[in-house]
This record gives C-alpha cells, structure tokens and sequence, in this order.
C-alpha cells in the first residue's frame, strides 16, 4: 500500500458562508463569503495561493461547467482553478485536490471551494435532471428520498428489524440532529424537534417523512491547505492536518450482480478500512471522536454508521437508540447539525463537514465544542446506494 | 390445413365500476344512470394498445426464449401510438422476435383485428410464411359523459396463426366492403363521431355483416345451424342475438360480449371474444367470429383434440378473473388524459429521447435484453463488454440473456410521493431474478401497502414516459406483482 497522505498536509485556514434559503445571494455571494473567512483565518494574501479546486455540481442552475465562476467571483490571480464534481461528494474531491497538489509539491498552498445554489428552480428538493440519453429510458422515475429509502426496505428485512422499530430509530437521528443544528447559527435548521413531530410529518418517500430528509440549501464552504512546514512559518500552532482521503466507487457491483442485498454502501465499507489504514487507526469506535457523515436522510446515516465500521453489523439501529451518537454520546455525529440542519448545497457539504471538524480540532466551536477531540471524520457520499461515490476523510491533531 | 396453433390474452387489471362513473355524471347525464352496471376494463396510465397487445402476444407466446418459429407479425389496433413508426416494430422488439420476420400494421376499422387475423392465415396458406405472430390491442378514448364511455373497455387479443399443430382449423374466411360510416374519427381527431344508432343497426350491421358470414360459412361448407359459439361484438344491446336469428344460428351459440365484465375493446374485440371462446371450448366445436366496420370480416373455425394442450397461462378467462374495482372515477379521467391537471414542476422535465441511443440499446430497452457470461455464468443486465463480476474481468464473453419472461422478486423498494408520477405514490426498487441478474426498476400495478421485501413480481411492458411536445412514447419493462406466484409462496420458495 502506498505510503498515504498523513501529517504531510495541514489546513491553514477554513471559511463557511450561511447555509440556507439564500433568497440574498447568488453563487458568486456564497462563494466570496465562504471565501473571506477562510483567507482570514489563513492569513494571507490572494497572491499567495498556487492552486484551485471548485466544486460545484448541478451547473444548470448555479454557475456553469468550467473554472472560471470561482476565479471570477474571487477574482484570483490567474492560478490554476479545476472544476470537478463527484455527485454530492465534489466538495471532498476539491478538498483531496487541493491537498493533493500541495503534498506532491506543485503548490505551496492551494484552495478547495465547494458551492451550491440549490433555491433557484422555484420548487422544493432537489432540481429534478437527466442522466445522459440512456437512464432516462431505463431508470425509474425516482428521487433522492425514493432512492435512499431503498435501504430501509432492505435493512429491515436482513436484519429482521420491525417497521416501527426502525422509523423510530431513524427519527431519533433527526432528533438529535435537530438538537445539534440549534446550537449552529450557521444552520439552515435551527429549531429543535420532537420524536412525535419526526415520526408524525407527512412522507416524502416510504418510510421517510418530511424530517428523515436533509435540507436543500444554498451554501459554499472553503479549505485552504499546505504544507505542516509553511503553516508553522507562517506562526500556525496546534495544527490540524489530513490523516487519510479515500474515495471508493461503484463499479455496478451493487447494481447489477446479485452479490449485495441493498441494506449497505459496499463503497463506504471499502473507503473506511482503507481511510482508517492510511491515518494509523486500528479501534474506530475508541480513537474517533467525532464524525460527520452524509446523512442526505436519516436512515443513510443509520446504516453508515455499520459501513464505517464504528457499529457492528444490524446493530447501528440500536447504538442510535441509546444515544452513542448524540452530542453527549461515545461519538458525536452530525454535532454542526448536518446535512439534516447544517444544510445540504451538494457541491459544498463534504467541505463543510471539514470545516466542523476543523473548528472543534481548533477548539473554536463555541457552543458546540467537544472536549480534547483527537480525529475527526468526514463520510461524503454521492449517488444512489447502488451506484455512488465514497469520500471518507480523517483529519486530526499534528502528531496523533 | 392452416389455423390457430396458441391463442392468448390481456384485459387490464383495473375495473372502473359504471356505476361510480355514471353516478359521477348524473347531474349533467342522467341518461347514462341506467348503465351503470357492470363494469368496463381500464387501462392503467402507463397501459396503451400496444402494451396490451405486447401483453396478450406473450400469453400466446408463453416464457420460452426461442421465439425464432414466428416468422411473422401482424398488429391490429385502431389506436396505435404511432402513426408513422412501425407499431408492430415496437412489438417485434419488445417480444425479441427474429428481425428477419416480416411485419406489418393493420388499421383503419373496428373490424380490423380480424383483418389482421385473415392476413396472418393466409399469408400462412399461401406459404408465405410458416407460423405468424397476430395482436391486436385496443386503448379508445371517449369523451367524459359520453355512452362511449360506459361502453367501451380496454384489452387485447393474440394469436399464432401456423400450418400445423393446431387448436382450430381455419374453414373459411369470408369479407365484404362497404363505405357505411357508422362513426369515424379523422386524422387530427381525439374522438369518434357516431351517426344514429337505429340507422347502423337495421341498415348497417343487420344488412352488411351476413355476406360476410355466409361467404366465410359457404367456404366452410357449414350450415348456420353447425356454429356453435358465434362471436360477434356489438355495443348495441341483443345486436348478436338479432344477427344469429336472421343468419340461422342457433340463438344457444350466441356468445356473452363481455360488456357487464369489460366492455367492447373495439378492434380487439372480435379477436378477444375469439380467444375467450377457445379458453371454453370443447373439440369439434365450430367457431363464427364476425366484426363490423364498413362491411365485415367473418372467420369459421373448427376446434381440434390438441386445443386442451394449448391453453394460455392467462387466456380471457384468466384476465378477467385478475380484477380490481376501481370506484373513483375521476382516476379514470386523468389516465385518459381528459383533465388538465397540476403535474407541479417536477413533471416540466424534457422527455425527448434520443433515437440515436434507443437504437442502439434497442435489445436493453425494449428487449429486456441483458448477458450472461460464457466463461463465469454470470447473468447481468444491462450487457456489457467487461463482465460485472467483482475481480473477474472476463472481456467479450457475454450471449445476451433475455430476462422479461423470468420470476423475479423485490430486494429493496419505496413508495415516492415527491417525484411526478401519474399515480403516486411511485413504486420502484431493485429487482432480482431466478438464475441471476438484477434492474432497478418502476414497479406498477400496485397501491401503497402492496410491496414489500420478498413479493414476487413478473415483467410488463408499459408506458415509460410521453413526450407530449412531440408526440414519442418511450416503453420500458416495469415490475408488477405476481399474483399468481403470490398465493403458491411454498412452490417458489423450494426453486
């Protein structure tokens, strides 16, 4: 195995705009407010960036294709900018080419922008799109919701967990997604629900209700990224840097051969062991200290958290119950409120579940910081369950 | 000797009680209040003629893979989708018949699914062609409020038409044209016409449709009184009944149109009484078939001692035993497309296809074509030039392996309520099949609460989406609930 990218890359700055209705502001907004805060906590000059990576992934009714949205709104100095998307997990595949182009030395310091201006098609969730000339002959008419609930259907079955046993569990990770989002005035939702509220709301796509569904929000969200070297000349301390950036991809294993029953990410699994390997980390349920997965509904989340090898297989329903993953549990997950609260504008979510837990390594997470966290991990995931993309990143503590 | 070698069926599974529909309209039609009896078959939304006639063609056609004997396809319909595409070429696909099979069109009358029918046969005779394919579906809109509507049903017939191993030796055929215009329906027009029904009946059926019947019984070299079961559809109420009394045929063989169960499914009528006559048949039984529409098209048969080997899985009996009573008659509106309604902005979406790739995934889509590897065994779908097979890299060693005659059943699936669809909530999920391969797929036929992990399911080909700015309809196989297989749960269980 390769030697991995642990310690040789830290972040220097890190910016977010608000997430939410952004009824205000364009993409260009978005970005250069995600964009002003990462330079000042980074501290330096526009000049001193070498490279960049946007993302940004329903073009039709954001930006455009090329590079050129970002380097136009933030007016940069002419470097490189590489547009790239991945699904809903281009914001981490800007992050892995940013810190990339800084571990291989052909920049010093790079910048990864993920936005997303989701609140212009004049209707709720998701702009509906086409997938090339052939999936939309073929292809269900479906959507998000109806896609993920796929799962819930086939977790149910494998693991002999009743109808209500499981709506009650996913609604518990809305719950306390909900109480995590309050505490975030960054938010798109800040409001704190009830389980009654959760499990009562009108469905969306069976079993998930209107609160088992992440918010469609506007939002950016910045990573400036060097080397642990320049960081400390420039008088950084305490630095966080990357510990591992695996991204895992369907191959249509999932989809097309009869190996996978539909109750998990096959890509989430490989990604995690691969992800734990290259950051040193051999007991995930005692060395991580918190996590942000992609919780696009909740029941995506309930079943990551066995992908990602912190629950045991057709247990994760009963961890949620008991509250492991709650702000006080063993591992906070979602504790910036998630995609559930914090928002969900695709291009920039896998930079915003870095920004958490860069802000809490920092200790700068005000009301929400943890105490001495040591790694943290991000879960990003683009796609369907059967076909998709898996990002899972650590980062942590210089050193640990 | 040329005949009826297999004879199959499709009625819709909907119902739409005419009560429900009469009551609906009896502030503005009172009329049609003494109608509203019975019910008439309904279409799903995604359920067109030539869906049905897909449908009906695989009841005659049965699972088997090698279709190669059909070297012949006729489709009848007087609404077709198309009216410049092949229709039958649709069905050639979609049943995965042998390109090099001939096929054509049949259309312009009520009456041409017999037509098609005596096409098939003679073409047979002739020595044209060994053994032919012969659908007819019908899908006839009628205007809210009108007779027609009460009237009419929805369905389709089919038939393969061959030289031997027969269940019905054709005796004779016989036909006669008149410009009688009865009703019409123009080039541009949504709907029929129809003129008095007194005038069609004294001087148009009573007086067109027995030189027809008697050329057909003369070449036959039978007597009215031989004709056992006469077929002979008709919205008019004792039309059959009269017709046998002037022609001589015992009033016992007159045969039920099935108006109180389905209604007339226009030019699939005639075809689907036939068929329904045959699924009841006995040896030796003389079958008259006759269907009006400027003139008529009259055909005789003699039941032979194979015709109880030969019954369809499904057949008209079996239709319509698979029923379900749909009282909201307004459903039966928007799936006829005669409300405007709001689809919400979901439904804006552009549904042109693209010709270039339909062609070239014509087996894949239409088809239901997928692979199964010659060096593995593997089954997979959609074909592709490296097999799916985790690790195994096997390149160009997939035949194509047609999956839409195999069991299946659903592995994971939810019921949407956010995407447009046409009757929410959309099922859809993976779908696994017996000896291998899966498809995330729609899965129709089914309301909320109908699916679950498990439920055995079989392919129907359907609707996929209209392109109503420029008038395409794409199709696509969809899962629908094997409620056959459902109540035998043990018998699959142990395949």
């Amino acid at each position: 195995m390769a030697a991995g990218i642990r310690d040789k890359v830290a972040i220097l700055g890190m910016g977010c705009s608000k997430f939410g209705e952004r009824w205000d502001a364009g993409p260009e907004d978005l970005m250069v407010e995600a964009y002003l805060e990462a330079m000042q906590d980074a501290g330096i000059e526009p000049t001193q960036l070498d490279a960049a990576w946007f993302s940004t992934h329903i073009d039709e009714v954001g930006t455009g294709k090329g590079g050129t949205p970002m380097s136009l709104a933030l007016r940069l100095p002419n470097i490189a900018v590489t547009r790239v998307e991945n699904f809903c997990a281009g914001g981490s595949e800007a992050f892995r080419g940013a810190v990339y182009a800084v571990a291989s030395g052909a920049a010093d310091i790079a910048i990864a922008l993920g936005v997303e201006k989701l609140k212009d098609t004049g209707y709720g969730g998701l702009p509906t799109g086409q997938a090339g000339t052939l999936l939309p002959q073929v292809s269900p008419n479906g959507s998000a919701p109806g896609n993920f609930a796929q799962l819930a259907s086939a977790y149910r079955a494998k693991h002999g967990v009743s109808r209500d046993d499981l709506k009650r569990a996913i609604a518990h990770v809305s719950v306390k997604s909900h109480a995590n989002g309050a505490k975030n005035p960054k938010a798109h939702l800040q409001k704190a629900v009830t389980e009654e509220q959760v499990l009562n709301a009108p469905m969306i796509a069976e079993p998930l209700g209107l609160f088992d569904c992440c918010g469609v929000s506007d939002g950016a969200a910045a990573a400036i990224v060097t080397t642990p070297e320049i960081a400390r000349s420039l008088g950084k301390r305490n630095l966080t840097t990357v510990k591992a950036l695996q991204l895992a991809v369907s191959n249509g294993m999932e989809s097309q051969y009869n190996g996978w029953d539909g109750s998990y990410f096959h890509t989430a699994r490989i990604a995690a062991s691969k992800a734990y390997r290259e950051a040193g980390i051999e007991r995930p349920r005692e060395q991580i200290s918190m996590m942000e997965v992609h919780d696009c509904f909740s029941v995506t989340e309930l079943v990551t958290m066995e992908d990602l090898h912190i629950s045991a297989e057709g247990q994760g329903w009963k961890d949620v119950m008991n509250g492991f993953y709650d702000a006080d549990g063993q591992i906070p997950c979602q504790i910036d409120g998630g995609l559930k609260c914090f928002g969900h504008p695709i291009g920039a979510s896998g930079l915003r579940m870095l920004y958490e837990m860069y802000l809490q390594l920092q200790g700068r997470a005000g009301e929400r910081q943890l105490s001495n966290p040591v790694f943290g991990m991000t879960h990003n995931l683009g796609g369907s369950p059967s076909t998709n993309v898996c990002s899972v990143a650590i980062v942590g503590q210089e050193g640990a | 000797m040329v005949g009826i070698a297999a004879w199959g069926a499709y009625v819709p599974r909907l119902r739409l009680s005419r009560k429900a529909a009469a009551s609906a309209n009896a502030w503005i039609a009172p009329n049609l209040m003494g109608k509203g009896k019975g019910e008439r078959s309904m279409a799903n939304w995604d359920e067109d003629a030539l869906t049905m006639a897909v449908e009906a063609a695989r009841d005659v056609l049965g699972p088997g893979d090698d279709r190669s004997h059909v070297r012949g396809l006729w489709f009848a319909s007087s609404t077709a989708p198309f009216s410049d595409r092949l229709n039958a070429g649709i069905v050639s696909a979609a049943l995965t018949l042998d390109r090099a099979a001939a096929s054509a069109d049949v259309s312009g009358s009520q009456r041409c699914g017999l037509t098609a029918l005596a096409q098939g046969l003679n073409a047979v005779k002739a020595g044209a062609v060994s053994c032919g394919l012969v659908t007819a579906g019908e899908h006839r809109r009628a205007r809210a409020a009108s007779t027609q509507e009460l009237d009419f049903g929805d369905g389709a017939a089919a038939f393969l038409v061959a030289e031997k191993d027969l269940v019905a030796d054709l005796l004779g055929h016989g036909s006669y044209t008149a410009d009688f215009v009865d009703h019409f329906r123009g080039a541009d027009a949504e709907f029929d016409y129809h003129w008095e029904e007194r005038w069609i009946r004294d001087e148009g059926i009573v007086k067109l449709v027995p030189p027809a019947v008697e050329a057909a019984l003369k070449q036959a070299g039978l007597g009215p009184d031989q004709v056992t079961h006469f077929c002979f559809p008709s919205t008019f109420g004792g039309m059959a009944a009269t017709l046998a009394k002037r022609l001589g045929i015992p009033a016992a063989a007159v045969r039920d149109n099935l108006a109180a169960v389905m209604g007339e499914a226009g030019a699939a009528h005639g075809p689907v009484m036939l068929a329904h006559a045959l699924d009841e048949a006995r040896p030796g039984d003389v079958i008259l078939v006759a269907q009006f529409g400027q003139g008529a098209e009259a055909l005789v048969f003699k039941v032979t001692d194979r015709i109880d080997q030969a019954r369809p899985a499904r057949g008209v009996v079996g239709s319509l035993a698979d029923r379900k009573e749909e009282t909201n008659y307004l459903k039966f509106l928007f799936f006829n497309g005669l409300v405007e309604w709001d689809r919400g902005m979901r439904a804006e979406k552009d549904n042109k296809t693209a010709l270039t790739t339909l062609y070239r995934n014509e087996d894949q889509i239409l088809g239901l074509v997928g692979g199964k590897c010659r060096e593995t065994g593997v089954v997979q779908y959609p074909r592709t030039r490296i097999s799916v097979a985790p690790n195994a890299f096997a390149v160009d060693t997939q035949d194509p392996y047609p999956f839409a005659e195999r069991k299946a059943s659903v592995t994971t699936y939810s019921a949407d309520f956010l995407t447009y669809s046409m009757s929410p909530p959309n099922h859809y999920g993976t779908i696994d099949f017996e000896g291998g391969g899966r498809i995330f797929m729609d899965i129709t036929d089914v309301e909320q609460g109908d699916v679950d992990t498990g439920l055995p399911v079989k392919m129907v080909f359907r609707l996929k989406e209209t392109d109503e700015k420029r008038g395409f309809r794409r199709y696509y196989w969809k899962a629908a609930p094997d409620r056959a297989a459902r109540t035998q749960p043990a018998a699959l269980a142990a395949e």
